[in-house]
């Protein structure tokens, strides 16, 4: 099918260094000496461990329990038993622990009794949970729980569907040999996808360098009789980053600050709808994924790879060279070096590398930066990184952000180019974490702040209340002394006089202090809206203690409300205006 | 080597990389120069070079910079070789050695260095050399007088008297000459038809020197070391201006071909105005700074005091280009239908 092709701006051709692991067929690694199972391996809450030491486990019993609805299950790779639920250290780059399983393996790999889920019966709210209990994350990279972005906006139609086989990374090779080998099943996965989102089109976006399996999947698509269009997209990193495979494949730009399904597009990877299927028809959850095992070893080559498989074990299955000094995950671009050989494999890592100098050349030293604008040519983001660099540098992040450093996705084209070979990404990193922890920081501050402030206005008002009901008794006596005075006396003019000297104690009572600063002025206010409420409960009340009464008392009370009045010792009711109005 | 963070792959290109491209996309200018000029501008770009070099060592060692990865990245050499294109060819060594101690020391180091200049430093070099020597600035060799090569290096080193032969006027100044004296019986046609001076459009042997420059900045386009803003509009704006005013009044303005191809306008438009250190970075940026120094080019050598006007231009658009690139800022992926 021939479609117009949008560009995005910027990007970059580095040497892809793919050819080395696609000569063999994807190969099924054995099962490890242990393995060790994060409980948080997708994006949101942290699963919560169901076993514990000593427990036996099958493969694909479940071992951690979504926690809310951003979370997705996970489960055992393989039979066996559980060493310890403890924590350990995490193919991170900040090298911090996490809570894990760790199971001995059995060596049966003996499944849990499972079945195909009964798709064509169940309600997409159901298959939607089915996934979410089956552990399917984006398998991209971002582990996004996918049953999570697999629900249609209510305002925006879903008009593309775009599928990511693009895998633009250098040295990966995982997605490529999935669609040349497993293309059905893909396809019957993202068919799954087009059920629950409905869109109006379904694009599966394929670099051009991977044309094997474009035709695996074109292939697939007409054997299932699928609408699907598979699209050959330019070879150019990072056409793989969904928001610019949305924006080759559907012209529309996503913003950092809007979700792609506001612009009616949804995207997910191939490898992600491959496990969809593999749960939807098998009943398997993800316990395994393919990695590539490629860089310095003498046999590179993409294994199907038990998750938790400690990533030294799986690095010798293609026999490293003795000089491997490190192991990337990822790729090239966007990987990192983990921070132990022994870290496991997650259902985020595609790809192990072995490092070397040969490979991947020390850094030349750091030189100043000379504003050349090859960085702000090779975004694909548009943005001008030799000017978010400059104020990172100065921890002006301020700045950093009015040039859009949130939208920056690091893929690292700018530090690619760099004549002065400045680590910017490392930079706009930097800036971002700072940014995130001074708002960590500030809303902790505020908080203390808000927690106090409550305190103080919750003193204050129980003072103002205790104020305002010794002033209530006082007002009461004072009204019940006029009225008793004013019903013993004929309205004797000194008794008036004294019951006007004992009525001003209820104004003063209520303490009305002059507001010195804008906070104390708020708090007075919010003191004052109280007593205002318990004054209006206290009007709303009063009159229920004068309904029942008889015509004489009625008439005893007005009376000596129109005495009162004339006095001047109470104020006008709405009752009486005139008596205002004479004022 | 644990730490180092991705990308792991990088490119490979350098600063001095970069600078010797940039030197290389001069060459042919350079050899129009030597050819039609005389070869002691060969002699000049040494001079202004082991200046240069000193000047960098020197700054280098008091900021406690070190001193190989510096000295080595080529930009202390692209600016001396500026100043000795743009000086006159037969200026003492020592003036073209002083501006580019000054250039270096004062317009790059005392600003903080490589990538810290707000101006392009050989313009400033050539500011404050015209400022302070402009009898020495002003004094362009007649192009037929075919000076032999020990005549011309002998009268640069200070060992021959600077004769008169010397100081004969150049095309711009010509021109600006029979402008000034409002003399209605000098026509500017007739006077551009004496080929001795003005050579078949702009000046002889200077025209071909232009278009060395050319062909050398049409390279480093292609080799996408400089983008197409500033040279076509610096041109763009020269032309435009100068080509109203020449169909405004042919007898008193020279043609559009005749301002592009003459002074500085040329290794300007390529090599002086794209210096991204002290320029606009923007891509609209870069189209109002080009402009910006054709116009005041054309504006100071036309009616200023001095021969030519590339250098105060650019600099007065230095001045302006942070403000210039805090206002083009280009919109952002996905946030294109709201600017």
């Amino acid at each position: 099918m021939l479609m117009n092709l949008f560009k995005f701006k910027g990007g970059v051709k580095p040497p892809t260094n793919k050819t080395q692991s696609v000569t063999l067929p994807i190969a099924v690694a054995p099962i490890p000496s242990r393995l060790v199972v994060p409980l948080h391996q997708s994006i949101g809450g942290t699963p919560r461990p169901v076993v514990q030491a000593g427990d036996q486990v099958l493969k694909g019993q479940l071992i951690g329990e979504a926690d809310g609805w951003i979370s997705a299950a996970i489960h055992a790779p393989t039979s066996g038993t559980v060493v310890e639920v403890a924590m350990h250290v995490q193919p991170h780059p900040s090298g911090l622990d996490a809570m894990c399983v760790v199971i001995a393996p059995d060596g049966r790999d003996e499944w849990i009794a499972h079945q195909p889920f009964d798709y064509a019966n169940a309600a997409p709210e159901a298959v939607r949970e089915y996934l979410q209990q089956s552990g399917v994350v984006g398998l991209g990279g971002a582990v996004f729980p996918t049953h999570g972005k697999l629900t249609p906006s209510k305002t925006v139609p879903m008009e593309e569907l775009v599928i990511n086989g693009a895998e633009c990374e250098p040295f990966i090779t995982c997605d490529d040999l999935l669609m040349r080998e497993r293309a059905e099943e893909v396809v019957r996965g993202i068919g799954i996808f087009r059920d629950l989102l409905q869109p109006k089109k379904v694009l599966i976006g394929i670099e051009d360098n991977k044309p094997e399996a474009a035709a695996a999947m074109r292939a697939a698509v007409d054997a299932l009789g699928e609408p699907f269009s598979v699209i050959q997209v330019p070879t150019l990193y990072p056409a793989g980053g969904a928001k610019q495979l949305i924006r080759v494949l559907t012209g529309k730009e996503v913003p950092a600050a809007k979700r792609s399904t506001d612009l009616g597009v949804q995207c997910f990877n191939v490898a992600t709808a491959y496990t969809a299927w593999r749960a939807i028809s098998h009943g398997e959850p993800v316990v395994s994924r393919l990695v590539t095992v490629t860089g310095n070893v003498h046999a590179p080559r993409n294994y199907e790879v038990l998750i938790g498989t400690p990533m030294d074990e799986l690095l010798q299955l293609a026999t490293p060279h003795p000089d491997t000094d490190g192991i990337i995950m990822g790729g090239p671009m966007m990987g990192f070096l983990v921070p132990d050989r022994q870290v496991p494999v997650i259902k985020a890592t595609n790809c192990l590398i072995a490092h070397d100098d040969r490979l991947f050349p020390p850094k030349p030293p750091e030189m100043p930066c000379i504003r050349c604008g090859s960085c702000a040519q090779a975004c694909p983001h548009e943005l001008q990184p030799f000017e978010m660099y400059w104020f990172s540098r100065a921890k002006n992040f301020g700045k950093t952000q009015e040039y859009h450093i949130f939208d920056c996705i690091e893929c690292g084209c700018c530090s690619f180019v760099c004549p002065s070979r400045i680590p910017l990404v490392q930079y706009f990193r930097f800036a971002k974490s700072e940014i995130w922890a001074r708002e960590r920081e500030k809303n902790a501050a505020d908080g203390a702040k808000t927690r106090f402030e409550f305190k103080q206005v919750r003193e204050e008002r129980e003072k103002a209340e205790k104020a305002e009901k010794l002033a209530k008794a006082a007002a009461a006596q004072a009204a019940k002394k006029a009225a008793e005075a004013a019903a013993a006396a004929a309205a004797g003019e000194p008794v008036a006089e004294g019951a006007a000297a004992v009525e001003p104690v209820a104004p003063e009572a209520t303490p009305v202090p002059v507001a010195v600063d804008p906070e104390k002025a708020a708090k007075m206010a919010t003191i004052q809206a109280a007593m205002e409420r318990a004054k209006a409960q206290r009007e709303a009340a009063q009159p229920k203690n004068t309904e029942a009464l008889k015509a004489t008392q009625q008439k005893e009370i007005d009376e000596i409300e129109a005495r009162r009045q004339a006095a001047h010792l109470t104020e006008a009711t709405p009752a009486a205006p005139a008596g205002e109005k004479t004022e | 080597m644990m730490f180092a963070p991705a990308p792991y792959l990088l490119k490979d290109v350098s600063v001095s990389q970069v600078m010797t491209q940039v030197c290389i996309a001069l060459v042919p200018g350079i050899v129009a120069y030597a050819w039609l000029i005389g070869p002691a501008i060969l002699v000049q770009l040494v001079i202004a070079s082991l200046a240069a070099l000193a000047a960098e060592s020197v700054m280098l060692k008091i900021r406690g910079k070190p001193q190989a990865m510096f000295l080595s990245d080529g930009s202390a050499v692209v600016t001396a070789w500026l100043i000795a294109l743009t000086f006159p060819p037969l200026a003492p060594w020592w003036l073209v050695a002083l501006g580019t101690v000054f250039a270096i020391v004062v317009a790059k180091h005392l600003y903080g260095g490589l990538g810290q200049n707000p101006f392009n430093p050989a313009m400033v070099a050539f500011a404050v050399c015209i400022v302070a020597f402009p009898a020495l600035m002003s004094q362009w060799p007649s192009v037929g007088l075919r000076m032999p090569l020990v005549d011309q290096l002998n009268i640069i080193l200070g060992l021959a008297p600077r004769v008169d032969a010397l100081s004969g006027a150049t095309p711009l100044d010509a021109l600006k000459t029979a402008l000034k004296l409002g003399d209605s019986s000098v026509d500017v046609a007739q006077l551009l038809a004496n080929q001795d001076i003005f050579g078949n459009f702009a000046g002889r042997g200077w025209e071909w020197v232009a278009g060395g420059y050319l062909l050398g900045g049409l390279w480093l386009w292609y080799r996408k070391l400089i983008t197409w803003h500033v040279p076509v509009a610096f041109i763009g704006a020269l032309a435009v201006l100068s080509g109203a005013l020449w169909l405004y009044d042919p007898a008193r303005f020279a043609s559009p071909l005749f301002h592009l191809f003459s002074g500085g306008a040329m290794i300007g438009a390529f090599f002086i105005a794209t210096d991204p250190v002290s320029g606009c970075t923007t891509p609209r940026g870069k189209l109002i700074f080009g402009a910006g120094a054709g116009l005041l080019a054309y504006i100071i050598r036309v009616f200023g005091g001095y021969p030519d006007g590339v250098a105060f231009a650019v600099l007065l658009m230095n001045l302006s280009a942070p403000l210039i690139d805090l206002l083009t800022q280009p919109p952002i992926f996905g946030m294109k239908d709201k600017a």
